[in-house]
């Protein structure tokens, strides 16, 4: 795929965007200012990165319990996400959902989601949605390996499947369902070979690389935009850290863990090389980008700090549209 | 006015609502081609075309996505999940996704959407085709949950669900189909939170809702001639549940009979009693009584599910149990 200068730097800056958010976010959690559940989506930045560049911002995403990545890639606000990290009055939702609820309707992200698999399905609904109202939007459901073990996987690649809809599943395969490899959980070698039992493409793709998602992605794009129906892509990836801060991935093998985390594996300082070798960008753009996204983050965490509390009273909002 | 069998009314609400807003559109196993089991959409495909109705796979958790997703963008979806018994194959959708969405939002997007199911035995359907579930989602804030008793109320009901902005358990009652009454023309909304007073009377107050109504006005009729004037109150609308209505006739009446086809132990009649001990004791003159299923599964043999729902015998034996 032949990118622009500034393609690559966007595909680097959203991942480098992601990376920050999260290992800040990993940090306040273990000074105590975050409460909850966290699960950092670090090492699969190239995912969300390479997805959502071929995204508009009428095309809609749903996402998972790590659902970071995808927010910042689709456009969310990264000071809102915080403060609702936090549980402030200035976060998305005011401190209701926390984590694994982030949504920006306006962004086009329909919602984060806690349940494993069910953002699937949903998106196959929001998929229906834009194409009744007559849009050639395309909707985008991101999911791990694990997922793909749920009815609502299958259920929702037959109907979008059936119907045609403008969907493209994501799965990112990084390596564990909490702590349990695909190997242990399913006898297909590439999740990706579901696709043919709903005789849509299936295609595994290096998740690490950025372009080359970004290749796979705009080629699911284009056929779901063109009415041609959805596609299943997965993506190949790593999880740096446990499930979620607090599990120690105790299940995983060191050595593996290392090669993941080496700069040759590591999706950033590998694309990082890229683009230094090739000529693409100096050291000093790069690290310009990463200062900003530094910067970036510290305004959020500020903004976030300087939120009030949510008010008592708002726990009662919103049960109902009234 | 017009005489509608329930299956009509529940239609014509359809119907009604299709030709008003054109984004209310109907999915569901077997609505289409055959115009579902009981033909509560028959006509609709042909009618309104197969952008508006969607005969969908067997697929529950699917169908109530897909809903929970186009509810998100704007539309009004109508689910059909058929029997209550299959919300089994759907929980998560309605009580994580649907019920939730807009509270873990924080209000950017309102949920309209509705979930149509029938309640009910008595057809030798056995124990995963006859069951009252009702109580279930009247516990997951961010639901309403509705009952009909008849044609008039399952159109009423169904358009005001419809037009709602929220997730809406439209609970129909098999038992009803062919039910005749007369029902409004045109578009027609019964309001939730509503109780209907049905039979006026001073000693003693039965709630009920859905087909276990008609025994409890049998009953009312057999109190009648023993000298017993009872007031059968249908509730129409369990969530929101219109508590005013309810405490102004018990305060009037002092004695209560909670009566549903659904199983008695942690039946929706358990939530208003214990209500009422709270907000109405000093005006009780004896305790709370419930009527309702045994707690076994609802069985097959006719000669067994006839012992097993609630009659009219055990409502009238309930209510003469209070005043012994």
């Amino acid at each position: 795929m032949e990118l622009e200068k500034k393609d690559y730097l966007a595909l680097y800056r959203t991942m480098v965007r992601i990376r920050e958010f999260e290992e800040t976010s990993r940090r306040l959690m273990l000074d105590g200012k975050l409460g909850g559940f966290l699960h950092l989506y670090s090492g699969e930045e190239a995912v969300a990165a390479g997805v959502c560049s071929e995204l508009a911002q009428t095309d809609c995403i749903c996402s998972t319990h790590r659902g970071h990545g995808h927010i910042i890639a689709k456009g969310g606000d990264v000071r809102k996400m915080m403060a609702e990290l936090y549980g402030r009055d200035g976060g998305y939702s005011q401190g209701k959902s926390g984590s694994m609820h982030i949504a920006d309707i306006a962004a086009g992200i329909i919602g984060a989601n806690g349940i494993v698999g069910a953002c699937i399905p949903i998106a196959v609904g929001v998929g229906f949605a834009l194409r009744y109202k007559k849009t050639d939007a395309v909707a985008v459901a991101f999911f791990g390996d694990g997922s793909t073990n749920r009815g609502t996987f299958h259920e929702a690649l037959n109907l979008a499947s059936t119907w045609c809809l403008p969907v493209v599943f994501v799965c990112e395969n990084n390596g564990f369902g909490m702590s349990t490899p695909p190997a242990r959980a399913t006898n297909n070698r590439f999740l990706s070979e579901r696709a043919a039992a709903y005789n849509i493409p299936g295609v595994t793709v290096d998740g690490n690389d950025p372009v080359a998602v970004k290749e796979v992605a705009a080629e699911a794009v284009r056929r779901a935009r063109k009415g041609e129906g959805p596609s299943l892509l997965e993506c190949l990836t790593w999880r740096h850290h446990g499930h979620f801060i607090g599990d120690p991935a105790l299940y995983k093998d060191p050595a593996e863990q290392a090669l993941w985390l080496t700069p040759e594996r590591d999706p950033i300082p590998r694309f990082a090389k890229r683009l230094l070798d090739g000529k693409v960008a100096t050291d000093a753009e790069l690290d310009e980008i990463k200062a900003q996204a530094a910067e970036e983050v510290r305004a959020a965490i500020a903004f976030a700090e300087a939120s009030p509390d949510p008010s008592p009273e708002s726990m009662f909002e919103h049960v109902y549209t009234s | 006015m017009a005489i509608m069998t329930y299956v009509d009314a529940i239609r014509d609400a359809q119907r009604q609502e299709m030709l008003r807003d054109p984004n209310v559109f109907l999915a569901g196993e077997d609505i289409a081609l055959m115009g579902s089991s009981f033909g509560q959409t028959a006509g609709l495909y042909a009618e309104f075309g197969a952008e508006r109705v969607w005969d969908t796979p067997i697929s529950e958790g699917q169908i109530v996505s897909l809903g929970v997703g186009a509810a998100a963008m704007g539309l009004r979806p109508v689910l059909s999940l058929d029997f209550c018994d299959f919300l089994g194959c759907c929980f998560d959708e309605i009580l994580n996704q649907a019920a939730k969405m807009t509270y873990m939002l924080n209000g950017q997007t309102s949920l309209p959407l509705v979930i149509r199911a029938n309640l009910g035995g008595e057809i030798g359907a056995a124990a995963q085709h006859s069951q009252c579930l009702e109580a279930l989602f009247t516990h997951i804030p961010g639901l309403k949950v509705v009952a009909s008793s008849g044609p008039r109320l399952a159109k009423g009901l169904l358009a005001q669900a419809i037009r709602d902005d929220n997730p809406v358990m439209c609970f129909e009652h098999k038992g009803l189909n062919g039910m005749s009454e007369e029902v409004p023309e045109g578009e027609y909304v019964v309001p939730f939170g509503k109780a209907e007073v049905r039979r006026e009377g001073g000693d003693v107050t039965i709630l009920t809702w859905s087909k276990m109504l008609h025994k409890c006005l049998a009953a009312a009729a057999t109190l009648a001639d023993e000298g017993i004037g009872a007031e059968v109150i249908d509730l129409v609308s369990l969530c929101p549940l219109d508590m005013d209505a309810v405490l102004g006739s018990v305060c009037k009446t002092g004695r209560v009979v909670i009566a549903h086809e659904a199983v008695e132990t942690g039946g929706f009649g358990g939530e208003i009693a214990a209500r009422l001990a709270d907000e109405a004791f000093d005006y009780l003159d004896a305790p709370v009584k419930r009527v309702g299923s045994p707690f076994t599964p609802v069985p097959f043999s006719s000669a067994l599910e006839r012992n097993y729902q609630p009659s009219e015998g055990k409502v009238v034996a309930a209510v003469k149990s209070l005043f012994a």
